[in-house]
């Protein structure tokens, strides 16, 4: 049971992520909500990867332990690097909206509808 | 020698040339233009010639730095552990929409974006979109799938906000990159239960063990999610005509081809990946509800636009829901016999369509970035009489628009005719829903002719520029080609496609040499 609480938790962190994206207005709000998902899954994709009491696939001090595959962590350094860029061009992107809006308030910044 | 090596070569040459396009600006503007079109015409021939190898020799399996896909253990034990890009029928007939819609694209833009600033930037990131989207049709790995995705994502997005100028685009960028962002961590998340149960990534593989379970369901449901929201289908639609408005015409045209390669890689996990595995009825009607939803929410909400091209937009919403009607009805009826044909009609149909769509929507945006570059007005009411000096601009309008509203000697009639009569089979009011769409898109289409090019002539308008019209030339004698001989095109390019789709093991033999 112990075992799964990560996954729970990675759970947790994405419903939150989703709940902010829904409900909150303010544009870093929304952006720190899709951060909240990002991480979630990056749990997730980390805690796939966990094996206990085995150790890093380094064949030089390998003993009899087991070792984990290295493929999982691989893909979270992929996941966050490319999770960097995208925050980083929609907070570029919210201060291009303040700048022309003078409003961060997403209910504001609605000149693009119907 | 370079045919063993077209794939990588296909997707690296854009993405190496990306990178060079800012140094090459700083010698000379018009060295740098010629360079991009030069970088993109050598990628449609190389994509042309892979075609040719693909159509003689089957799928064409590529190896990333290796001779052979995987580990063979001493026990026998075979898998396939290296990077692979997977070409089949399907992936090549999406290459093609994308390297000649990026070519046009980039020749359009000579004159188009030659008055702004930041040319550099928009030529890096036409590039990197372009390789992105040839990433996602050929790689055969769900990971690299996900991370072309996000290329995709953050080129097309910095490429909607271009015009930093406008708050609107900034608007439309951010709302864009967050709902790219969100489907691209479905996908993440997806891939993740997956690999968590069958300990690969490879989509052959994923094939070959997957066992339709209760996390199967739910990776299934991300993954519909979030590739129907970068898609543009219509509960998640709400991106699209914001940022197909807001973008420069050029790269509306190649964002619609950018919806299509996520249609791509929603048709290739239903049918590669879960295949005969799904309940197919169940899912199959999902995608048929999806695609009737967009068609018709679509079309009524273009009705009411007063903004060129955002009508044009909403238009490009509904036509969406063609092809998801089409494979939709193609997979219900995958597993009933009796049915089969007309549902492997259907599909050939939609990915017909798929083809068609690319072109005359192209057009309509392309007609549209003229129409707002010479008369520098957005808003329909503000247009009058531009037939009197647009007169190239409003032929190919009137071609584009039959062609959207399936008239019959265009494109747009051949692959509508199709679905018509092979979805009447499989249900009559589906056909109907699809015929009175149809018929509602060309009340829209006379709408914008009416009051743009019709009338007195009221207004001072510059003249098209050569390379724009270049670009929407080659688009119409394509969308009247493909409507006088619409077999050729089917026999030749189109059936390969749907037979790639159908048979599911040949893919899975590719990689894992038999089963």
């Amino acid at each position: 049971m112990i075992g799964n609480l990560p996954f729970v938790a990675c759970v947790v962190l994405i419903i939150l992520g989703l709940y902010t994206l829904i409900f909150k207005r303010n544009l870093i709000k929304i952006v720190i909500g899709l951060n909240l998902i990002e991480c979630g899954v990056n749990l997730f994709l980390i805690t796939l990867g966990y094996k206990s009491d085995s150790i890093a696939p380094i064949y030089t001090m390998a003993g009899k332990e087991e070792m984990v595959l290295p493929t999982p962590q691989a893909l979270t350094l992929t996941s966050i690097v490319i999770g960097l860029a995208t925050t980083a061009l929609i907070l570029s992107f919210a201060i291009l909206i303040y700048k022309h809006y003078k409003t961060a308030d997403a209910s504001k910044v609605r000149r693009l509808r119907g | 020698m370079i045919n063993e090596h077209l794939p990588a070569l296909i997707i690296g040459i854009p993405l190496l040339a990306a990178f060079a396009t800012p140094l090459i600006s700083k010698i000379n503007d018009k060295l740098r233009n010629i360079f991009v079109i030069g970088v993109l015409g050598v990628t449609l021939c190389l994509v042309g010639l892979l075609a040719l190898n693909v159509f003689e020799n089957g799928i064409f399996v590529y190896v990333m730095g290796a001779k052979s896909t995987g580990l063979s253990l001493p026990s026998g034990y075979r898998m396939p552990i290296r990077i692979i890009l997977e070409v089949d029928g399907m992936s090549i007939l999406m290459a093609i929409i994308t390297s000649i819609v990026s070519f046009l694209g980039a020749i359009y833009s000579w004159a188009f974006v030659e008055k702004e600033t930041g040319k550099d930037k928009y030529y890096t990131l036409l590039l990197l979109l372009t390789a992105g989207m040839f990433g996602m049709e050929f790689t055969g790995d769900m990971f690299n799938f996900f991370v072309f995705l996000e290329i995709t994502s953050i080129a097309a997005c910095g490429l909607i906000g271009f015009r930093i100028n406008r708050g609107e685009s900034g608007e439309a960028a951010f709302k864009t990159m967050v709902l790219y962002t969100l489907g691209a961590l479905f996908v993440l998340f997806a891939v993740g239960i997956l690999y968590g149960q069958y300990d690969a990534l490879n989509i052959a593989t994923l094939a070959s063990r997957i066992q339709y379970t209760m996390l199967d369901k739910i990776a299934l449901g991300l993954l519909i999610a979030g590739l129907a929201m970068k898609a543009g289908a219509v509960p998640m639609h709400m991106w699209v005509p914001d940022a197909y408005a807001e973008a420069p015409a050029p790269i509306s045209l190649i964002l619609v081809v950018n919806t299509q390669a996520s249609l791509y890689g929603l048709f290739r996990v239903l049918f590669t990946l879960y295949g005969v595995n799904i309940s197919t009825q169940t899912v199959g009607w999902i995608i048929v509800i999806l695609g009737v939803l967009s068609m018709f929410v679509g079309v009524t909400m273009a009705l009411i636009q007063s903004k060129l091209k955002r009508l044009i937009a909403y238009g490009a919403v509904s036509q969406i829901g063609y092809m998801l009607l089409g494979v939709g009805v193609g997979l219900a009826t995958l597993s009933t016999p009796a049915l089969q044909e007309y549902g492997i009609k259907a599909m050939e149909g939609s990915i017909f369509h798929i083809i068609n769509d690319a072109m005359y929507k192209g057009l309509l945006f392309l007609t549209a970035g003229a129409i707002i570059y010479c008369t520098g007005k957005r808003n329909l009411n503000e247009m009058s009489g531009l037939a009197h000096d647009m007169k190239f601009t409003s032929i190919f309008f009137i071609i584009g628009a039959g062609a959207i509203a399936g008239l019959p000697p265009f494109n747009g009639f051949a692959s509508k005719l199709i679905i018509y009569e092979s979805v009447y089979k499989f249900n009559p009011i589906l056909s109907v829903i699809a015929i009175l769409v149809s018929i509602l898109t060309l009340a829209i289409f006379v709408k914008i002719f009416q009051s743009a090019f019709l009338g007195p002539k009221l207004m001072n308008v510059k003249k098209e520029p050569k390379s724009m019209i270049f670009a929407m030339l080659v688009l119409s004698v394509i969308v009247i080609a493909f409507g006088l001989f619409p077999d050729v095109v089917v026999d030749k390019i189109v059936s390969p496609a749907v037979n790639a789709l159908i048979n599911q093991m040949d893919y899975i033999a590719a990689i894992l040499g038999g089963t």
